[in-house]
């Protein structure tokens, strides 16, 4: 088992080397080489990871699926820093293989992604999403690997979702997850259930480049990674959960101990150049969501209580945050179902430790238009009650044969004064059209 | 038509009046033929267990125009309420591995999840939405759920013979306020009992839709599956063919399978 984490430990320093050191080259010299110019280590494991996907895929009646999606963003407004550029063109490519035996009572799943941006290198990046085995013993499932979940109801933020890091590069909503190295235990009883999370590997946060929009003022130097606990990004993180239905009622209750998924941003200057220095703290984190459903209505809450264990800030013991709302809809309005959202975000952090969900409401409406396209349209407005700010998301998809797909989505950040927390992205409004060809 | 409506009020009331009292006094039985009868069709399929299947949709408009979805059906039963049903789809591609979970029930509203795969989300759903369409077809939720006896009251009209096959003609009325439908008649066979055709009248009693049933095979010796349906708006000139294949009883399914947990598992 130890031997297994450390071999996976190794793949995952190995991406990390590539996304830093090796694609960023590659880009460089828009050379296809790739391999020919890793180290002969990196080429000798991807090649291993290749050969036993091809024969597992030769061997076995496995199922290999993939998509590639093409990105355009268009930026409204001329960037804050002249490094950043207008418009940024992006290629995706993520595919997935499973194999299940033993009537589905083992299965390997092994979802590789990529991102190749145009302009900012740390956009490009590779990832192991998935790579898992999970064993099925009566009532009891294992898993070995990494995995990527979701814990959580409401819409307009995900309090309680803590096991797997955002991948903040992908986009700024923090839905796009690194894959989190674990052995978890998932348990099935009548009285709900039981789920529990080992986590011997720390992934840390992906941030934009100099060149990157949608960032900090300063740039976040990944190098400069820095951790609390002396154990680093070896860190055993564990968590636990349980969930059950009770009729209308879906409840869940968790706990998380190990290392903070977000990171604060210190200061630090490097060769006269000033960058953010992510620091990871230790965090222990209670976390209760709930959903009643009720005819037309879906009432939701998230909440966490958070357990501080920050020497930068000692003063800081615990902190409390909670989102909760409605959602309603009217169904069959010219076959149209359109559907109301309504949450309050509150946090009691103030000052410079503040989120930016810290007392605003998210108003939001939903479009399902029934077609044969499954077009659907979800416009929200979010509204800082004391700063003021406003931040619009319109996100619109449809399907456009049976293998292809469309995505655009709108983003508007309304911010004047330096100390609201959307300031630094008050010149990034832009819009995304998204084409996926699944294969 | 407002008289006719009226007219069928008066008797969804007096049957509301008759059956709510003693729904199943031997007594009532026998003086309701329509309850009689959907009682024993009901019967006839009481036991399978549970039962898998993959689903060709083709969805087709007035121009003619088709478009195709692939999903594979599990079925368990649960004895004393509605079936445990969850629905995987296949194709299009980008709705593949998405899952649909729903507990039926006899006189409470469903339950319903929803699996999203690329955020490996569980949603839960409101199932206020029985009258939509599932998937962008004609069949709307109420469709495709469960059937079961409770959920409707019934009436006998008449016997009817056509493809050399003598029917019972029957209507029924949705006691649930949200259903889409005020009837439906439905054409059952009298030899097996198995359902031909449905027509669904809307709310303001027109004929909206046809449901015709074909191909009916029989598994463990007692169980018919009809292998073709096909649904026509008559309103919209829209339809959607179901055809259903690789029918498998006796899983082995259990409870267990129709968890959320389970959902997330799911292939």
């Amino acid at each position: 088992m130890v031997k297994f984490f450390d071999s996976m430990r190794r793949i995952l320093s190995i991406f990390n080397e590539f996304n830093r050191k090796i694609w960023p080259q590659w880009i460089g010299r828009s050379s296809f080489s790739i391999l020919g110019q890793a180290p002969r280590m990196i080429r000798n494991r991807c090649y291993c990871i290749l050969l036993t996907l091809i024969l597992q895929t030769a061997l076995h009646a496995a199922e290999w699926t993939g998509k590639i999606g093409i990105e355009k963003r268009n930026f409204e407004n001329a960037p804050l820093s002249p490094l950043q550029r207008r418009d940024s063109l992006s290629a995706t490519f993520e595919s997935e293989f499973y194999h299940d035996w033993q009537q589905g009572k083992q299965r390997i799943v092994v979802t590789p992604f990529a991102r190749l941006d145009q302009s900012d290198r740390e956009r490009s990046h590779v990832d192991l999403r998935e790579f898992y085995w999970r064993g099925s013993y009566s009532k009891v499932d294992l898993y070995i690997g990494l995995r990527k979940l979701f814990w959580g109801v409401t819409e307009s933020i995900h309090l309680i979702d803590i096991i797997n890091q955002s991948d903040m590069v992908e986009n700024i909503d923090g839905e796009d997850k690194l894959g989190q190295p674990m052995i978890s235990l998932a348990y099935t009883t009548t009285r709900g259930d039981w789920e529990f999370f080992l986590m011997p590997y720390f992934r840390e946060r992906t941030f934009p480049g100099t060149v990157g929009r949608l960032r900090t003022p300063l740039v976040v130097d990944p190098e400069r990674t820095l951790y609390e606990s002396a154990a680093g990004k070896n860190h055993r993180d564990y968590a636990l959960r349980w969930s059950h239905i009770i009729n209308d009622w879906d409840l869940g209750l968790s706990y998380f101990h190990g290392t903070n998924r977000t990171p604060q941003l210190m200061t630090v200057t490097d060769n006269h150049a000033v960058v953010l220095s992510p620091y990871y703290t230790q965090l222990d984190q209670l976390g209760l969501d709930l959903q009643y459903t009720h005819n037309a209505w879906l009432w939701k809450w998230e909440s966490v209580l958070r357990l501080h264990n920050n020497r930068l800030n000692p003063k800081l013991k615990r902190s409390y945050a909670a989102v909760g709302g409605g959602e309603y809809t009217w169904y069959s309005i010219f076959s149209t179902d359109i559907g109301m959202i309504l949450e309050y975000q509150y946090d009691n952090r103030s000052g410079l430790q503040a989120p930016v969900a810290n007392n605003d409401i998210a108003i939001g409406t939903r479009f399902t238009f029934n077609d044969k396209d499954d077009s659907t349209l979800l416009a929200v407005l979010v509204i800082d009650v004391e700063q003021r700010s406003r931040f619009v998301s319109i996100e619109a998809s449809r399907r456009l044969d049976n293998n292809l797909s469309v995505n655009i989505e709108m983003r508007i950040f309304s911010s004047s004064t330096p100390q609201e927390r959307l300031y630094s992205l008050r010149n990034d409004d832009y819009f995304e059209i998204l084409l996926t060809k699944y294969f | 038509m407002t008289l006719k409506f009226s007219i069928l009020t008066l008797i969804v009331v007096l049957l509301s009046l008759v059956t709510s009292t003693t729904v199943f006094s031997n007594s009532e039985l026998y003086n309701n033929r329509g309850l009689e009868i959907a009682i024993e069709a009901d019967r006839r399929d009481t036991g399978f267990g549970d039962s898998s299947a993959s689903i060709q949709m083709i969805l087709r408009n007035r121009h003619g125009e088709v478009s195709h979805r692939e999903l594979r059906n599990k079925t368990l039963e649960v004895e004393n309420d509605g079936d445990k049903v969850i629905i995987i789809f296949d194709t299009p591609r980008d709705v593949r591995g998405t899952a649909f979970m729903s507990f039926t029930h006899k006189f409470e509203p469903d339950d319903q999840w929803l699996y999203l795969p690329a955020l490996k989300r569980i949603k839960r759903i409101a199932s206020r939405n029985k009258s939509g369409p599932f998937m962008g077809s004609e069949f709307a939720y109420e469709d495709i759920s469960s059937q079961e006896v409770e959920k409707y009251r019934y009436k006998y009209i008449k016997n009817e013979t056509f493809d050399g096959r003598k029917h019972f003609l029957i209507e029924r009325y949705p006691l649930d306020q949200k259903s889409g439908y005020v009837r439906q008649k439905v054409w059952i066979d009298q030899s097996e009992y198995r359902i031909w055709k449905i027509d669904f009248y809307n709310q303001t009693d027109t004929l909206l839709k046809t449901l015709n049933f074909d191909d009916y095979q029989q598994y463990l010796g007692r169980y018919w599956r009809a292998n073709i349906m096909e649904m026509k708006n008559h309103l919209t000139g829209k339809s959607t063919l179901l055809k259903w294949r690789d029918f498998h009883f006796n899983n082995g399914f259990t409870e267990q399978e129709f968890t959320r947990h389970a959902l997330k598992k799911i292939r």
